[in-house]
């Protein structure tokens, strides 16, 4: 390993990341950014201080051992390194594509607080693709089998990482999923242009040669109860991580016009559905071609959505946020990438009316132009409308992304999980024990959309409690 | 996968399906659906379960080839397989003694009003039952009908077969013998149903319609078969299906529904174009 002064590391720039031509990639669905090469992570990871109490693990929402990470890749030991992130985070290739690193490990690094932090991400993506490419991941091992039987609602990052953790404990672990396909919205929601699907497909594949078991096609509430899965199908715990999954409106009039798509239609259409390749495929959507498409959000939604428009071939692709682009809770990257490729914002706007024809067919939205006020609750400051400043926007299509609430199927089919007033299942913070015995929850169904990684560590911080749960038998 | 253990067509272009799907046939109730994709290639489409065996492990879909989907379907037979069959979805229909109550079926509806007009029949009502079809060869389940009823009519437009005329004037007829009505279920075209709830309107007598939007998931996660019921959004998949019929704004249904038109003709076409090439090249082979 190189030996470099500290200061010799801090004068060396932060790699950019090898991205795709903007133009270019606006009309295809490969993957934006391209990864480092081992030269590039090699030189990055130079970067990195060693720090004898690194803050960054501190920012990161799971504790990787960043510093002993890059000090591997610098001393050349990709595949360590890839084994020393797994430790705490079992989908390194996926986090380090889509965890808000600005926000979180990166913020938290001290090369940062003089210039631009290590990029933590990218290598953390680089190893794991490094491994994953090399064709021979190390399956972890898996202790002798216990004979206890646990099932996982939801085969999102929660329900993953939960089934990962409890299978390398000998535990019985079956994962049941509502759509056709697994990944929940790594697949549904996130692009293949910033999440490729094998990606995930590779991850499952891991977890499926562990041995866990994965049911498609299964909507617990309706084709099994969950006390019908610890009574009569003899599981002795049940981990619910289903996610957020109920796209909120708006409330203005003109909603259900043609044309007007909740952000999750939009993407499901074309992502899990793969609407781009109609007819070959047999899922429609309507024609983006040429056409003027605005999508209502400022969140990692909203840029997905609006970005794949774009790749649809819209004309003009806006984004209509009621606040200031600092107010904004998407990604850094994404905003940036978003307006490389011609998507345009238009910010401090807010939307009142969707206008459409004789047929219902949206012809256009009414907006408003808002100034910025008194901070909120949230700390946010507050959008103001302006008098008078109303006018109306030619359009085709709206997506509206502003969020989701929580899918209410399993507490109405399991009263006797207690449920926020926001509807929410509520947890014990420490084990994520819900009100329910034998029931564990973790991921966007507790505390609404959130990110990945917390849907992760949510996952496992319930595997540790569950394994305590079946083990010991102590609730 | 799940197999299809029998095959055969109730009449011009609706074919009646049993299907091997234990877990959901032991669960469902009156007036529920599943999604089912053919293929990895696929449409999610919804379709009622007609009817169902616990002890056989099947349930029964009836089938009306409108499209592609649906088309392509019915050309399959016993043996075959369908990759997903998802469900039981949608709330199950309300069943309570109402009385007198009248199920009244459309098309194909007829198919889906036959399992709620059975429920009704265990629940202790007076069922009548009017069966509507274009004319005398697509008439519905015309035995299942009367077995359950205790008055069945059926109805056809061009009076080939039964009353002449639509269900709603059978309705009408019905409402103006001076017949106690205390609940009406009506399911069919769009068209139908709304003339049915204007039927029922000035009565006061509790109508409902099982609405049929375009989905997606049918779990409630794309909010893509949101119909307006009393002026609020509602997720027909799991809201519904069934309404309130004077509160649905029918208008705006049939207007979402044609939001494809143009994109279901295509993949029509596409479909019977791959069909006539690999007839081709079964010719060719032989
Ligand atoms: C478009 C989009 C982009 C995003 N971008 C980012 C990003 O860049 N970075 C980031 O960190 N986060 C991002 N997020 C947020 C992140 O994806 C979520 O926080 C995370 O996926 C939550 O994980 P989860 O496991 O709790 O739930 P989900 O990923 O929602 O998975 C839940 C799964 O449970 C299934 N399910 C639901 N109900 C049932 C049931 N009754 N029975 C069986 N299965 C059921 C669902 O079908 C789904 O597959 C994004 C979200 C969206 C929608
Ligand atoms: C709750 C519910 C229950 C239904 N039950 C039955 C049934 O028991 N038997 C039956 O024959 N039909 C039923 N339908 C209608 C059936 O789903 C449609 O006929 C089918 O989806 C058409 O698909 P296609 O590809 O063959 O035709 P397309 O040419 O694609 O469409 C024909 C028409 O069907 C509707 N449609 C298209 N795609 C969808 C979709 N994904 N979801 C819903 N509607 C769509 C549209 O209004 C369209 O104009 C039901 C619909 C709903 C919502
Ligand atoms: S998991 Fe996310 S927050 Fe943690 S180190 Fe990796 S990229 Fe940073
Ligand atoms: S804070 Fe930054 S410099 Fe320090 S160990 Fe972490 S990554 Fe390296
Ligand atoms: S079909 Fe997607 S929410 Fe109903």
């Amino acid at each position: 390993m190189q030996q470099l002064t500290a200061k010799e590391r801090m004068k060396i720039p932060r790699h950019p990341m090898v991205e795709q031509d903007p133009l270019e990639r606006s009309r295809n669905f490969l993957e934006v950014n391209q990864g480092y090469d081992v030269q590039l992570a090699k030189e990055e990871a130079l970067r990195c201080l060693q720090c004898p109490k690194p803050s960054c693990v501190e920012g990161c929402p799971v504790n990787i051992q960043i510093k002993d990470f890059i000090t591997l890749i610098a001393e050349e030991d990709y595949i360590g390194a890839v084994h020393k992130i797994k430790e705490d985070n079992a989908l390194p290739a996926i986090c380090g594509r889509v965890c808000p690193q600005e926000q979180q490990c990166e913020a938290a690094c001290i090369v940062g607080k003089r210039g631009e932090p290590v990029a933590i991400g990218y290598l953390e993506r680089f190893v794991a693709d490094y491994e994953r490419e090399s064709g021979n991941i190390e399956l972890p091992k898996i202790a002798p089998d216990t004979g206890k039987k646990i099932a996982i609602v939801g085969s999102g990052p929660a329900g993953l990482s939960c089934a990962n953790d409890l299978r390398q404990l000998g535990h019985d672990v079956t994962v049941f999923e509502a759509l056709h396909q697994l990944g929940g919205v790594l697949v549904y929601g996130i692009p293949e242009f910033r999440l490729p699907k094998d990606i995930v497909a590779t991850e499952i594949d891991g977890l499926r040669k562990m041995g866990v078991k994965f049911e498609t096609d299964a909507i617990i509430g309706r084709i099994t109860t969950i006390d019908e899965l610890m009574q009569e199908e003899g599981f002795d715990a049940v981990f619910l991580g289903v996610g957020a999954g109920l796209p909120w409106f708006m409330g203005i009039p003109g909603e259900n016009l043609v044309g007007v798509y909740s952000a999750n239609e939009f993407l499901t259409r074309v992502n899990l559905m793969k609407a781009y390749n109609f007819p070959n495929e047999d899922t429609p959507i309507l024609d983006c071609q040429d056409k003027n498409i605005a999508v209502f959000g400022g969140g990692n939604t909203a840029m997905d959505a609006v970005r794949t428009s774009k790749r649809l071939g819209a004309k003009h692709a806006y984004i209509i946020y009621r606040r200031s682009e600092a107010e904004m809770p998407a990604r850094v990257e994404e905003v940036k990438h978003a307006k490389e490729e011609g998507v345009e914002f238009l910010l401090l706007t807010s939307p009142l009316e969707f206008i459409g024809d004789e047929e219902e067919w949206l012809c256009s939205v009414k907006v408003q132009k808002m100034e910025l006020g008194e901070p909120d609750a949230s700390g946010r400051r507050r959008p103001v409308p302006i008098e008078g400043s109303e006018y109306e926007i030619e359009l085709d299509i709206a997506i509206v992304a502003i969020g989701n609430g929580s899918n209410p199927l399993i507490p109405q089919t399991t009263p006797d999980i207690e449920v926020s007033k926001r509807g929410t299942i509520v947890v014990d913070d420490e084990t994520m024990k819900t009100s329910k015995k034998g029931v564990f929850a973790g991921g966007d169904i507790v505390t609404g959309g959130a990110t990945v990684i917390l849907a992760m560590g949510a996952g496992r911080k319930a595997a540790a409690a569950i394994h305590d749960y079946v083990t010991n038998g102590n609730w | 996968m799940y197999k299809i253990i029998e095959a055969r067509f109730l009449g011009e272009n609706i074919k009646k399906f049993e299907i091997e799907a234990p877990k959901i046939a032991k669960r469902r109730k009156a007036g529920q659906f599943v999604i089912i994709r053919l293929d990895e290639h696929g449409e999610r489409i919804p379709l009622t379960i007609a009817d169902s065996n616990p002890e056989t492990g099947t349930i029964t879909l009836i089938v009306q080839g409108v499209g592609k989907t649906t088309q392509q379907l019915n050309m399959m037979e016993s043996g075959d397989e369908i990759m997903d069959v998802v469900g039981p979805l949608g709330v199950p229909s309300h069943i309570e003694k109402f009385g007198t109550t009248v199920s009244v079926g459309g098309g194909v509806g007829t198919a889906i009003a036959y399992p709620t007009a059975v429920a009704m029949k265990e629940a202790g009502n007076y069922v009548i039952t009017i069966n509507g079809a274009r004319s005398k060869d697509l008439v519905l389940l015309e035995d299942e009908m009367k077995s359950i009823s205790d008055e069945a009519y059926v109805t056809t437009d061009d009076g080939s077969y039964g009353f002449h005329g639509f269900v709603t004037q059978k309705l009408q007829e019905l409402i103006d013998q001076g017949k106690q009505i205390d609940f009406v279920l009506a399911i069919g075209p769009i068209p139908m149903m709304r003339a049915i709830a204007e039927v029922t309107r000035p009565y006061n007598i509790k109508t409902m319609v099982s609405l049929n939007p375009i989905m997606v998931d049918g779990t409630g996660m794309c909010g893509g078969c949101r119909v307006v019921v009393d002026g609020v959004s509602k997720f027909a998949c799991v809201d519904g299906p069934e309404f309130d019929a004077h509160k649905v704004d029918f208008k705006n249904l049939m207007d979402r529904n044609k939001m494809y038109a143009k994109k279901e003709h295509e993949s029509l076409e596409h479909f019977h174009e791959e069909c006539r090439l690999e007839k081709k090249i079964k010719e060719i082979k032989e």
